[in-house]
């Protein structure tokens, strides 16, 4: 059961990098269908960085290097991806669902290139990634449910508290969320709805990139597997599971986290069936979606979400 | 007098595609002074407006604020300026709080605290005498109390020039009194308001100087206590027009829609529409007043079989062979093809009936493609039909083929209004046709409803002009809060008597159905 719930959780903030860079980005009312391929180009350019620093340095190895170096590059990685997004929907006016479907397509396409230039094996990086804290196994249950995580599991919870402060606190998150809800009544009000747009999706994609790097380094001890895009789908669906709220996305990405690795802690489940389990997370998606549209008026998408916006249109 | 100028604008000039919206046009406002802008749909007032605002870039002129040439290139650079826009279509965030509003896009020092700006939005309230609840969520709110954030959210910025677009548009009389006294302490208060409305009566009573513009260029500024309506209705066409309404008296009335206790909850559970009950007659225009939002719109739309009820008959005698039909048991086209016609012009025009990328022509298809033989389209008569209503209506567009998104306002609505009545109804139901159109076009368009009413078609109007209402409707109808206040006759109601019915309350209602009972 312990070991269950550690896996959803390591598994989950992935999850929750991916969903809070969407968050921010859907904020600006950028609907990124490109995260799935924005979180395998993160998750390449961060091994492929890790890749070129071992061979570099050989085996003078610093360990806080071999952390912050690849999480700079996925971070890159990710940012220059949101920056290509934003590039070919606000500048050049492009549509934005057909759009973040060719970065999906690129992305997955450019991460195979990349992990081919470089390895598929990172076992030796993600040991320092998953590094726990030294007393963490002392401390039994407690320890092993709580402080037992590498690195991501805090950054993912850091980030996500602190977007939903600046989201809901700042003068920054107040005029982000009217990009997003209104860009017409923000462009009025003085605000640069582009700066905005173009900002929020590169930081954005930058901690969805983060996102796919724990995949493969936290949860996946560093073996790379060609499936960091499904990861990025599900990110995308855990945005409207948790109505567009990074922190409720915290409990949203254990549960999501929980659904999809189930499967492989029920015992007698046939190969089929746990295809099935891995499916949990889309039908509750779905079903919040139904539920959220015929209720709350609340907990609604922002208002112009997908929508370009050009000043002098009429 | 000798009064500082506060914005100047020369030689301003702003093109669409083809379309001239402003050709060198010249401008200038005082400091404490109200400045009413009057022209035609289409002649640029808006357009003008918004460059000044930094929403449009001008192709060609300059603006001088306090006698410096400036450059507006943006909505902040419009602030910087201590210029503020209040537009016609607010431009506010519909799940903000009226403070998180007013603070969008204002960089003040230090930390963000909301608290703060709540304090001097109720300063500011005070000082100019407003009513409203700073942590009211906009979606909320009523139509007056939205504009009223919208003046707040300039003021808050310390504008001096204030432009108001169509301000009183969706507004009661009272509100609009309460809006021109806050105005008339601003002007005190050493601001420059400009103003830009259609309704000759208020140009006259609230402005200091008129400046009239026509087809895009400066006819010219005169003040306003040496001017009247007809010599500024002449400026603004370039001909003389007569402005009266032809009212006739109704001819062999006969009971045509009769509609009884109809009641409909929105999906929130919030009633609609409470118990109406009326009978319209052919050869009569029956007016409906009431402040925007009261269920006019769900009243009409429920005789067109588009809007679901949870109770009430409506009934309908066909004029051809008598026969009495319940359109309560039909679906949408069945009304229609009855000969139930509605033309609704909602706020934003192109929200309802017309889709703004096709041209005039396919717009017209969109009523009748199912007409004629075959698989293939037809579009010789829609073609027709589009070139008579350019012509008869006198839309100012550079062709049949030019899509709707890119006329103005009223033009739009004039291919609307044309083409509902195109159909030869039997009950014409025109929701706000003359929303935001010009005297000359309403005017046409009053003598369209008219002729329809001579013809023997029962013409429901519902508007927002009482002193319109009054001149053309034979009884008005009252609602207000889903609820009918009262039926008057249009040629002997006075102005008061219609205000005070439209924001009766129902308490007061129910004392008076009882008392008739």
């Amino acid at each position: 059961m312990l070991a269950f719930l550690v896996s959803a959780i390591r598994l989950g903030m992935t999850f929750l990098l991916g969903s809070t860079g969407e968050t921010i980005t859907e904020k600006s009312g950028h609907l990124n269908l490109g995260i799935p391929g924005v979180m395998c180009v993160g998750a390449a350019c961060g091994c492929y960085a890790e890749y070129m620093y071992f061979t570099a340095v050989g085996s003078n190895i610093i360990p806080l290097l071999a952390v912050v170096i690849p999480l700079l590059a996925a971070l890159l990685g990710g940012a220059l991806m949101g920056l290509l997004f934003s590039f070919l929907t606000v500048t050049l006016r492009a549509n934005q669902n057909v759009t973040g479907l060719a970065i999906t397509t690129l992305g997955v396409g450019m991460s195979e290139y990349i992990i081919d230039e470089a390895s598929t094996i990172f076992t030796k990086g993600s040991k320092y990634f998953t590094a726990s804290l030294p007393f963490a196994d002392d401390l039994g249950w407690f320890g092993e449910l709580f402080l037992d995580y590498g690195v991501f599991v805090y950054l993912a919870l850091i980030i996500a508290v602190s977007t939903t402060y600046v989201l809901n606190r700042t003068r920054v998150g107040l005029h982000l969320r009217a990009v997003g809800e209104n860009p017409a009544t923000a462009d009025a009000a003085g605000i640069n709805v582009s700066r905005y747009r173009y900002v929020a999706t590169c930081v954005g994609c930058g901690i969805a990139g983060l996102g796919g790097l724990s995949f493969i380094m936290d949860y996946l001890n560093g073996n790379w597997e060609y499936c960091v895009d499904a990861i990025g789908w599900l990110a995308i669906a855990l945005v409207i599971f948790t109505v567009w709220k990074p922190n409720l996305a915290i409990i949203g990405s254990i549960v999501f986290g929980a659904l999809y690795v189930a499967s492989s802690y029920i015992v007698g489940v046939s190969f089929a069936g746990k295809e099935l389990f891995k499916m949990l997370p889309y039908i509750v998606t779905i079903l919040v979606l139904v539920v959220t549209s015929m209720r709350s008026k609340k907990n609604q998408p922002p208002a112009a979400l997908g929508l370009p916006y050009f000043r002098e249109e009429r | 007098m000798n009064k500082t100028i506060a914005l100047e604008c020369r030689g301003i000039t702003k093109t669409f595609g083809r379309v001239v919206a402003n050709r060198n046009c010249d401008l200038d406002v005082y400091e404490g002074e109200i400045l009413a802008i009057l022209g035609e749909n289409g002649s640029g007032k808006t357009t003008l407006m918004n460059m000044v605002a930094g929403i449009y870039f001008p192709d060609e002129g300059q603006i001088f604020v306090k006698g410096e040439e400036v450059v507006i290139a943006s909505p902040r650079d419009a602030f910087a300026h201590k210029i503020g826009m209040i537009h016609q279509h607010f431009k506010l965030v519909d799940v903000f709080t009226a403070c998180e509003n007013i603070a969008l896009g204002v960089e003040d020092k230090g930390r963000f605290k909301l608290a703060e700006v709540r304090k001097k939005v109720i300063e500011i309230t005070q000082r100019y005498g407003f009513i409203i609840d700073p942590d009211k969520r906009v979606a909320e709110m009523s139509v007056s109390e939205k504009q009223t954030v919208e003046i707040l959210k300039v003021l808050y910025r310390g504008a001096d020039i204030l432009i108001l677009d169509e301000p009183t548009a969706v507004l009661t009389p009272q509100e609009t009194e309460k809006l021109f006294a806050v105005l008339r302490r601003m002007r005190e208060d050493g601001k420059s308001v400009i103003i830009i409305t259609h309704k000759m009566h208020e140009v006259l009573s609230i402005s200091d100087r008129v400046a009239v513009l026509r087809k895009g260029e400066h006819i010219g500024t005169v003040n306003t206590a040496e001017t009247d309506a007809s010599a500024l209705t002449e400026m603004m066409m370039g001909v003389k027009v007569e402005l009266n309404i032809q009212r006739s008296q109704p001819r062999d009335p006969q009971e045509r829609l009769t509609v009884k206790n109809l009641t409909s909850v929105n999906p929130e559970g919030r009633p609609m529409l409470a118990d109406v009950s009326f009978t319209a007659y052919s050869g009569e225009i029956l007016g409906i007043a009431g402040i925007a939002g009261s269920g006019q719109r769900e009243l009409l739309e429920a005789i067109a079989g588009l809007h679901s009820l949870t109770g009430g008959e409506i009934t309908y005698v066909n004029p051809k062979d008598g026969h009495v039909e319940n359109l309560r048991n039909k679906i949408p086209i069945q009304i229609r093809d009855l000969g139930v016609r509605l033309s609704f012009v909602p706020e934003d025009r192109l929200g309802m009936g017309l889709v703004g990328n096709m041209d005039i022509v396919d717009n017209m298809m969109l009523r009748s493609y199912s007409k004629g033989k075959g698989m293939f389209l037809h579009r010789k008569e829609p073609r027709d039909l589009a070139q008579t209503i350019i012509e008869d209506l006198q839309v100012v567009t550079p062709g049949a083929s030019t899509p709707v998104r890119q006329l103005s306002g009223g033009n739009v609505q004039k291919v609307l209004v044309g083409r509902e009545i195109a159909a030869a109804p039997s009950v014409l139901m025109a929701a706000y046709p003359v929303r935001g159109l010009d005297v000359n076009a309403s005017y046409t368009i009053y003598n369209l409803l008219n002729r329809q009413k001579e013809s023997g078609v029962a013409v429901i109007f519902v508007g927002e002009d009482l002193d319109v209402l009054m001149e053309l409707c034979d009884r008005i109808l009252v609602i207000n809060a889903g609820r009918v206040t009262g039926i008057v006759d249009g040629r002997t109601a006075q102005k008061d008597e219609i205000g005070l019915l439209m924001t009766k309350s129902h308490d007061a209602n129910e004392t008076e159905a009882g008392e008739g009972a």
